[in-house]
């Protein structure tokens, strides 16, 4: 519950916050407006433009991605039985860069406008995650530590692809999608991109949340697993689909955000317990949160350029992690 | 609830695991399963807790194949202790316990009172309801061992099956599980290690050998010196118990060799 008024707090206070800082008084009343459909003054047009058209969809979409990397990573961690695991691990950004590149060197996909990139890498990230998936199942069994590591071997692999095609490239367009693919940003976010976010990030962290018994029973071992009538490769595999999906569409909008979906779900368990019930209720909240903040440090700490979305979550994840981590025992898997 | 091996045969990447095994464990009944280290004893058990579908044959509940019952299903009938039952993420004791509750429910339905009371219950059959709050994975290997039999239990199972659940445990916890299988009116199904043991807890064993039933019958019947050292290659003395009079064995060592 505080967590639910913090983030709407920020929320506001992110839309409010910028380059040209904006009262909080005015951001209300003009998101009032855009929300009634009342006027705005002709005075006040750009500065409504600003935070209606530029910075709300921006703070919307940086809540839902931090939000939807932690729920996904806990269900990684837990799927995968591995605490080194994150949304990435299955070489769904690799994927989704190798899609970008592709789309912005070769102009295919040209027909989708301005969404060619983003289905570009939507597309990749699938393929790769399907890649994986493939070559890691053996007769139906899906071994987790055989799923990371293809994941991880799938990773190098796209990456080796995409040195190559941005070597062959002929522009320089090539490697600041690159850039943009593997540091992560919302500066691309829009209305027209934030209902699919939002609908499949939304679902997808009630679908995961409605399963947290199952990721519970799955941490017991594959042998108890099946044993509690949780069989445990069937429900990996709905697992790696739910996720595939969600980091896809993520990745597609805001490129691979590295260390939420690592460090978040770590950071939840060590306040409220491993219970995945707890863990994916207050997860996604405090993944949005995060993000906001993140993201607004971003764009306003040397403003007008924006820092690397990957650089500031790792700056600040990285001591808030390892304080929490010697202040109390944390454990994963006995290590 | 009756469990019946019925002409069972694993073949896991060209091996024959298990090979026509055919055992019946009647209701309320305490079946050890013994055998020397790759025989068969964990395999045969993996397909009761369905971690395996038998490549042949079937594992029968009261005549019902398990293959037929989802895996939900089978799951309210069968609890299982595994071998190396580790647990992943520091759940706390009672947390642990309540996930036998798992194929009771539906999704994210929480417990019933009575559900707690059950769980509350186990943990202090198992003593282990003063570790309550206690992550699991703070616990030595024994009390780890107690949680996880504790969990299998608030399951409400008709059968239990365990693979080694003696193991961790010291002497005094050792006794108590058996007597606790002993006196739970449950139908068991135990692969033991120690054939005293198992000869105090069982009413019948049944001793497998490169996949096959060799023998089966009272422990009394079955643990003969010729049998240990054909299935085992030990030597052992076999003697009555001076108060139950069921069979104990004395192992000899072999002389060692003399140049």
């Amino acid at each position: 519950m505080v967590l639910v008024i913090l983030l709407v707090g920020s929320v506001l206070l992110a839309i409010s916050l910028g380059p040209a800082p904006v009262p909080p008084g005015d951001t209300a009343r003009f998101l009032w407006a855009a929300l009634s459909g009342g006027r705005v003054a002709a005075a006040d047009a750009t500065t409504y433009q600003i935070i209606w058209e530029i910075r709300t969809p921006r703070v919307l979409l940086a809540a839902l991605v931090g939000a939807g990397l932690s729920a996904v990573g806990v269900a990684i961690q837990a799927m995968v039985r591995n605490a080194l695991a994150d949304p990435f691990v299955l070489g769904i950004s690799s994927g989704a860069s190798v899609g970008a590149v592709s789309v912005t060197v070769t102009g295919g996909l040209a027909g989708l406008g301005i969404y060619a990139v983003s289905t570009g890498a939507f597309a990749g990230a699938l393929l790769a995650a399907a890649l994986v998936y493939l070559a890691s199942s053996r007769g139906g069994a899906l071994s987790p530590l055989r799923l990371v590591l293809t994941g991880v071997t799938v990773s190098f692999g796209l990456q080796a692809v995409m040195s190559v095609i941005i070597y062959l490239a002929p522009n320089s367009e090539a490697t600041s999608t690159v850039l943009y693919w593997t540091m992560g940003s919302f500066g691309a976010a829009s209305w027209a991109a934030l209902p699919v976010v939002a609908t499949v990030v939304t679902l997808g962290a009630v679908l995961l949340h409605r399963r947290s018994r199952t990721l519970d029973v799955l941490a017991l071992g594959d042998e108890t697993a099946a044993s509690l009538g949780v069989g445990p490769d069937r429900h990996r595999r709905l697992l790696l689909v739910l996720a595939s999906l969600m980091t896809g569409v993520m990745v597609a909008v805001s490129g691979a955000i590295s260390f939420v979906g690592l460090v978040m779900p770590h950071l939840v368990r060590l306040v409220v317990g491993a219970g995945h019930a707890r863990v994916l209720a207050i997860a996604p909240l405090a993944g949005a949160l995060f993000m906001v903040w993140v993201d607004l440090i971003a764009r306003t700490l040397v403003a007008p350029r924006e820092l690397p979305l990957g650089a500031i979550t790792a700056l600040i994840g990285v001591p808030v992690f390892i304080v929490l981590m010697r202040r109390k025992s944390y454990v994963f898997g006995g290590r | 609830m009756e469990l019946s091996f019925d002409e069972v045969t694993v073949v896991v990447n060209g091996r024959n695991l298990v090979e026509s095994l055919s055992l019946r464990v009647g209701s309320g009944e305490v079946v050890g399963l013994v055998g020397p280290n790759g025989s068969g004893k964990s395999t045969a058990l993996r397909c009761v807790y369905r971690a395996l579908a038998p490549s042949g044959g079937a594992v029968r509940v009261d005549r019902l194949a398990l293959t037929s019952l989802t895996p939900r299903e089978s799951a309210r009938a069968v609890a299982a202790l595994t071998q190396n039952g580790t647990v992943d993420l520091d759940f706390t004791v009672e947390e642990v316990v309540a996930l036998g509750r798992a194929p009771h429910l539906r999704g994210n339905q929480p417990l019933s009172g009575r559900e707690r009371a059950l769980v509350a219950r186990a943990m202090h059959r198992l003593d282990v309801a003063h570790l309550a709050r206690r992550g699991v994975l703070t616990l030595s290997g024994g009390e780890r061992q107690r949680v996880l039999v504790a969990r299998a239990l608030v399951q409400e199972p008709e059968i239990l099956v365990l693979d080694e659940p003696t193991n961790h445990l010291d002497v005094r916890h050792q006794i108590g599980l058996l007597a606790l299988l002993r006196g739970a009116g449950l139908t068991v199904l135990v692969v033991l290690h120690d054939l005293n043991l198992a000869a105090a807890a069982c009413d019948r064993l049944g001793v497998l050998a490169h996949g096959r039933l060799v023998a089966t019958g009272p422990p009394g019947e079955v643990l003969t010196a010729g049998l240990v050292r054909e299935v085992f290659g030990v030597e052992a003395t076999v003697v009555p118990h001076p108060l139950t009079g069921g069979p104990q064995l004395l192992y000899t060592l072999p002389a060692p060799p003399t140049n």
